[in-house]
């Protein structure tokens, strides 16, 4: 047996099409006929999955991702290069697809299990866990009509992954169905991961690609642009897709640990940013009520007609609790020159409840960042409000009460 | 070829789920269920044996029954059945299967092998209940019926290599379909079904008679209403000329997969 689990050697697709299909037809017979049109969806892609391995892979709408798993899967054959694989493949593409309606959901099972090749033998095995695994109840022996879609979903995942494969494709599929299904799901896989099936993952999930896999694929245009671990191809990845709105992007991880995302033009930038008390010292702990100002420096790096700066206050769940900018107030910076420093103080007192906030900035051109966007930065500052002296209150709010109690 | 055995082989239990699966979604939600398989084809037949059998009984004087007009319309409609089921599902049998074909490996022979064997049990099982009212109706059928199987066997050839070919370049030009629809109207009146040979007139009755589908339902004419052997030397030409059919069919198939994924 070989090492290798799958072998893509210089994997190329392209689209055909002819000026009349009886072209086409002659082609089928060796005749050689030339495509009118023909459209690459993929080129010149190189790697290898061992056996074990998780590899994710990532790209922008129309990259060819699809098209790589489709050549994988055998469905597609390519137009050059090769794809060896040793061993059985199991894929998650489109689940629920091929269910008739009419059938119940055990029918249906069969028959899914059976397209994918299982003998009668072994489907009558897997059967109880599959029922089990689903948690659908009676409804297995209803019509598939009557389902909800997340029913729908837990039956064709747990048929898709009812027989431990050697490599298990995942396409976008993971994001449907309930919370609890979808741990499960995650459990699952993981289960199969440990016990050496490999794992071919298709998402934008972030979060899927680096708690699953070991590796990362980037295709961009139908290529291979990049090959690596997947923290680093997914943070090439976001660059690209900034690259494309004419900015770039930049993630660095914040003290806290979050990510941070810092994405603009660049023609001005925040150079520095605090919370200082009313003595003009640092901040990180706020007591709740405390008169406090944000200190924000930023740097002109190229000739700007306008500056205004924006920023907001985000709860730990990313709810805005508080809003504005310079356009707002009036305060519009005319003809910045390069090299500038502009220094903003922001003072208001700190009428939030206790938790932690976070403060985003945007240096734009007028009231939105969808003009000019000369950098946006989130999660630029976190900080921690502590209610130390006041009485007790809930809430995001410090609505400073006056109560008065009156007994007659 | 030894591929595409080996294949269906292992796939022999999903092709025969399929086969049930088919025939029960077919039917499922309706009252009588599988037996609209059975009573479409005999409305049909009793239609035109009202319409048309003070025209057309006068011409069967050798047969001593009087039901001798819709027995023989009912056995051209059995033949005629089986081959318009056959063709016009594969016509649209890798377009409808499309979704699956694009994203899970399966041998594609199954969709053919599918089709031909819910047709066909749909066909036999029409033969019996046809057998049953011939009983009721006095008319019996005995030593010919043996050579029933042989007819089925053609009729499915047939049937299975024109459709399967016509489903393939109905993948790449759609309008295939929709013009073999309306051509086997066409077909259907220029067999003889609703009407006998005879009365065609005697110029014509050779071209008639070049028609591949003219053996196989005169055969089920000869063993249904009449109780004989078929004409053989006929029903082996169109079997031989079906079976090279069938071997284009394939060979096309197979040089036509890697390209139908792509346009579906």
């Amino acid at each position: 047996m070989s090492k290798e689990l799958v072998t893509v050697r210089s994997l190329g697709k392209a689209f055909r099409e002819y000026r009349s299909e009886l072209l086409r037809f002659a082609t089928w017979f060796g005749m050689s006929a030339r495509a009118s049109n023909e459209h690459w969806v993929l080129r010149g892609v190189s790697f290898s999955l061992g056996r074990g391995e998780a590899i994710g892979i990532v790209g922008q709408n129309g990259a060819g991702k699809s098209t790589l798993l489709k050549l994988i899967t055998g469905t597609l054959r390519p137009s050059e290069g090769g794809v060896t694989v040793h061993g059985r493949i199991a894929a998650i593409l489109e689940l629920g697809m091929g269910f008739n309606p009419e059938l119940t959901g055990r029918q249906n099972v069969i028959h899914s299990a059976g397209l994918m090749g299982m003998s009668n033998a072994e489907i009558e095995q897997g059967m109880s866990g599959i029922e089990e695994f689903a948690e659908i109840g009676e409804y297995f022996d209803q019509p598939v009509r009557t389902y909800s879609s997340g029913m729908q979903m837990r039956v064709a995942f747990s048929v898709a992954t009812a027989f431990k494969p050697d490599l298990l494709i995942v396409d976008e599929a993971l994001s449907v169905g309930d919370a609890y299904f979808q741990h499960k799901c995650f459990d699952r896989i993981r289960e199969y991961q440990k016990r050496g099936t490999s794992l071919l993952i298709v998402s934008h999930d972030r979060g899927a690609v680096q708690s699953l896999c070991t590796r990362a694929l980037l295709l961009e245009r139908g290529r291979l642009i990049k090959d690596g671990g997947p923290e680093e191809v997914m943070d090439f990845y976001n660059a690209l897709i900034a690259e494309r709105e004419n900015a770039t992007v930049r993630t660095g991880r914040g003290s806290d640990g979050r990510v941070q995302t810092i994405s603009g033009t660049g023609e001005a930038v925040v150079e520095h940013l605090e919370l200082r008390d009313a003595d003009g010292l640092r901040l990180e702990f706020v007591s709740v009520g405390a008169k406090v100002s944000l200190y924000v420096r930023v740097r002109v790096v190229m000739d700007i007609e306008r500056l205004v700066l924006g920023y907001m206050v985000k709860d730990r769940l990313g709810q805005v609790i508080f809003g504005t900018n310079t356009y707002h107030t009036s305060q519009i910076l005319e003809n910045a020159k390069a090299g500038d420093i502009v220094e903003y103080n922001i003072s208001f007192p700190m009428n939030l409840g206790p938790g932690s906030y976070s403060i985003s900035t945007a240096l734009v051109s007028s009231d939105t960042h969808l003009v000019d966007n000369y950098e946006w930065r989130d999660l630029a500052l976190v900080f921690n409000v502590q209610n130390l002296e006041l009485p007790f209150f809930i809430g995001s709010s410090y609505m400073n009460p006056s109560i008065k109690v009156i007994r007659q | 070829m030894k591929d595409l055995f080996r294949a269906i082989w292992a796939y022999r239990h999903f092709i025969l789920t399929s086969i049930k699966n088919d025939l029960r979604a077919r039917f499922v939600r309706s009252k009588l269920g599988t037996l609209w398989m059975i009573l479409q084809p005999l409305a049909q037949c009793a239609i035109y044996a009202l319409v048309l059998s003070k025209v057309l009984a006068a011409k069967l004087p050798h047969v001593d029954s009087p039901y001798a007009y819709p027995i023989y319309l009912m056995s051209g409609i059995v033949a005629w059945t089986l081959f318009n089921e056959l063709v016009s599902r594969s016509l649209t049998m890798f377009v409808d299967n499309g979704n699956i074909m694009k994203k899970i490996m399966f041998p594609r022979i199954c969709l053919p092998i599918v089709t031909a064997g819910s047709a066909l049990v749909n066909n036999v099982l029409l033969i019996a209940t046809t057998l049953l009212v011939f009983a009721t109706l006095g008319h019996w059928s005995s030593a010919g019926l043996i050579w029933l199987p042989v007819l089925l066997l053609v009729n499915v050839a047939f049937g299975m290599a024109l459709g399967m070919i016509l489903g393939i370049f109905n993948v790449f030009v759609r309008d295939v379909a929709q013009v073999a629809a309306v051509v086997l109207q066409l077909w259907f009146w220029l067999t003889p079904v609703v009407y006998m040979i005879d009365i065609v007139p005697e110029s014509a009755r050779q071209y008639f008679r070049s028609n591949p589908m003219y053996p196989i339902v005169s055969g089920y004419q000869d063993v249904l209403l009449h109780d004989r052997a078929p004409d053989l030397k006929s029903l082996a030409i169109i079997g031989g000329f079906s079976l090279v059919l069938l071997c284009i069919s394939l060979l096309l198939f197979r040089r036509a997969s890697a390209d139908m994924v792509d346009v579906l």
